[in-house]
């Protein structure tokens, strides 16, 4: 079966800056990939070169088996895009917007409705897309971009300026996306949404891809301790230096905080001793693989 | 339901767009066609208000006119009366009357100012007539002759143009050029900002789809246009058209085409839609005052008309009014028309090259 993206060595350069320096990346069909990085990380060049908006500097690009660039026509249909700006004609409302994107790609009206009810959006059909919220306006845009039922798709910060509660709602859109064996790639800064919906994240920073693998690939390697709190009162501090398994124990707000790299052998060990309410136990996270890679001072 | 073609569909959606917009169409339609209303309306009535007249005491020529002669004076003159010399020179010092007439014995005197030169020469004028008349009246009265000559006066049509005739073509010219250019600059950094430009990139439709559906809705607006606008000048101000007006129409597709070319440079070289719908401005609304769009160029100095030549509304103007108005043929159209189509490539091959996707 031919590899939905494959990216050989790939290098673009503005100016003097490398905003993607010489990555290679090989994502199979059916796979839900996301693209993790800071802001200015090359990730939205990256997907770019990768959709055929831009000539690749340097090293090859292919997608479902075919080069993307020059501007490759018989590609177009199969794939779906959604960029990172709101890409919408001006003053047409929902429905229209969908219906415009329909006959572009040569599908029926019919398909177009369906999509606006399965993102949610019929109640909003007559409401033009300058007057939608920030949530509406992505989901219009992410069924703008499957209205065709495209192979691969491309989505470029699909919850970027969403409030907790938008991007959970998009999360349950997003994470049937690949049901049906469509490939998705993603782009975003959360660390949480790429842990929930991604098959395997590829981490970039400064233009280079640092890591790809499964998230909890990721984590295991990143060998964090876990940190197990338990409830005020149940524990001495000296009591719980003794547990074995335990290398470092402090005494926090909210109760004794035990570090551990065996969280199994110690929870065990509470559990016998009868001291388990109210624990808390907390391992890595993808952040944390994150901070560990891309470091922890701020950019401006 | 199967889906339009992608040109209908991206047509619809263009058209709507403009529609829906509020500035957009007052700047395109509302707005030249308040100039229309102002020049057709206010500028069109060109005849001079009566000659404000106070007759001082009888004046025997005045009051012994025969009928048809009093309704000759009447149509010119405004009379009052009054006794007061003084106060009636006063008056015509002030302004509030035109000229003051008095008869002292065989004479027929008129008191007026020369600060109304148009209305001092009328006055003086018609008050000859009226004596001359009088006196060529008593002279074949006393020799029972009729005078040997006599005068006929009849109006024909001024060769110059009336207002309305003048400046419709003009300031058709105008809006159809405002538009265009604002469409295509606001339409080019519009998608450009919202990245819909690569989005379309990225969709199975061919760049001249797109071109073609902007094109076409353009040209549809500039058509509706020259309809609002002879339909109101010939319904409200008289306007008539002569026999080869229809030329107008590939007039005015030409027309779009060079002014769109011109909208898509601005949109090129600035980086905000603001930015690009005011560099269009910057270049239309002067070219529409050198053109002629608004007074005509007749009256201006050489250096003006040369400079005049060099701009496309110009030459728009000029062809829009010799076959809407000045009854030229067809064929008087041809070269305009050449002339707005090189000036169309070669904008659009200068926006071409500064074309870029991004607008950082």
């Amino acid at each position: 079966m031919t590899r939905a993206i494959e990216v050989e060595n790939l290098t673009m350069t503005y100016g003097t800056l490398r905003a993607v320096d010489d990555v290679s990346l090989s994502v199979e069909q059916g796979e839900f990939v996301g693209i993790l990085g800071p802001n200015g990380a090359g990730k939205t060049t990256t997907l770019e070169t990768i959709e055929g908006l831009r000539r690749p500097d340097r090293g090859s690009v292919t997608v479902l088996g075919q080069p993307v660039w020059p501007r490759n026509a018989g590609l177009l249909p199969r794939i779906g895009v959604q960029l990172q700006a709101s890409s919408f004609f001006e003053r047409l409302t929902a429905r229209e917007q969908m219906h415009t994107f329909a006959a572009l790609y040569g599908v029926r009206t019919s398909v177009a409705d369906d999509w606006l009810e399965r993102v949610g959006l019929v109640d909003k059909a007559d409401t033009r897309v300058e007057d939608l919220s920030g949530g509406q306006t992505q989901r219009l845009s992410i069924a703008s971009a499957l209205v065709h039922d495209p192979e691969l798709v491309f989505l470029d910060e699909p919850t970027a300026a969403l409030d907790p509660q938008a991007r959970r709602n998009l999360w349950d859109l997003l994470s049937g996306l690949n049901d049906s064996g469509r490939t998705v790639v993603l782009t975003t800064h959360y660390m949480d949404e790429a842990e929930v919906l991604c098959d395997r994240v590829a981490i970039m920073d400064s233009g280079r891809i640092l890591q790809f693998d499964s998230p909890s690939a990721l984590i295991r390697r990143l060998d964090a301790p876990a940190r197990i709190t338990v409830a005020p009162g149940q524990l001495q501090l000296d009591e719980a230096r003794r547990i074995d398994g335990v290398d470092e124990a402090a005494e926090g707000s909210d109760g004794v905080v035990l570090v551990t790299r065996q969280p199994t052998v110690v929870v065990s060990r509470l559990a016998e001793t009868d001291q388990l309410d109210g624990v808390r136990v907390q391992t890595g996270t993808l952040e944390d693989v994150f901070l560990d890679l891309t470091g922890r001072e701020y950019r401006a | 339901m199967t889906s339009p073609s992608a040109f209908t569909a991206l047509s619809l959606a263009i058209l709507k767009g403009f529609v829906r917009d509020k500035t957009s169409v007052f700047f395109a339609v509302i707005f030249p066609l308040m100039f229309l209303v102002l020049f057709g309306g206010l500028f069109s009535d060109q005849d001079q208000s009566k000659v404000e007249l106070i007759q001082v005491g009888g004046v025997a020529l005045v009051d012994g006119l025969p009928d048809d002669a009093r309704e000759a004076f009447d149509e010119t003159f405004e009379v009052e009366r009054s006794d007061d010399l003084d106060a009636a020179i006063a008056e015509v010092r002030k302004g509030d009357a035109d000229v003051a007439l008095e008869q002292q014995g065989d004479q027929l005197v008129a008191h007026y100012t020369q600060t109304e030169q148009v209305k001092a020469a009328i006055t003086q004028g018609a008050l000859r007539a009226f004596v001359d008349g009088a006196n060529v009246a008593q002279l074949s009265a006393e020799s029972g002759q009729p005078p040997t000559f006599t005068l006929e006066t009849e109006r024909v049509e001024d060769e110059s143009l009336t207002t309305i005739q003048f400046v419709t073509p003009g300031l058709l010219g105008w809006a159809v050029a405002m538009s265009a250019a604002f469409g295509a600059a606001a339409t080019l950094q519009g998608w450009r900002q919202s990245k819909l430009l690569r989005r379309l990139q990225l969709a199975p439709v061919s760049t001249r789809t797109v071109v073609g559906a902007r094109v076409t809705v353009t040209v549809a607006i500039a058509l509706a246009q020259l309809a609002i606008f002879i339909g109101l000048g010939a319904a409200a101000f008289g306007l008539t058209l002569t026999g080869s007006w229809w030329m107008s129409i590939p007039l005015l597709v030409v027309g779009t085409l060079c002014f769109m070319a011109l909208g898509l440079l601005a949109g090129a070289v600035t980086t905000t839609v603001e930015g690009a719908v005011n560099a269009a401005n910057f270049v239309v609304l002067p070219m529409a005052f050198l053109s002629g769009s608004f007074f005509p160029l007749d009256a201006t100095p050489g250096w003006l008309q040369a400079i005049s030549n060099a701009l496309p509304l110009k030459h728009l103007n000029e062809a829009m009014m010799d076959v809407m108005v000045r009854g030229e043929g067809p064929s008087s159209a041809l070269v305009p028309m050449g002339i707005l189509a090189a000036f169309a490539l070669v904008v659009t091959l200068v926006a071409a090259r500064l074309f870029r996707w991004e607008t950082s």
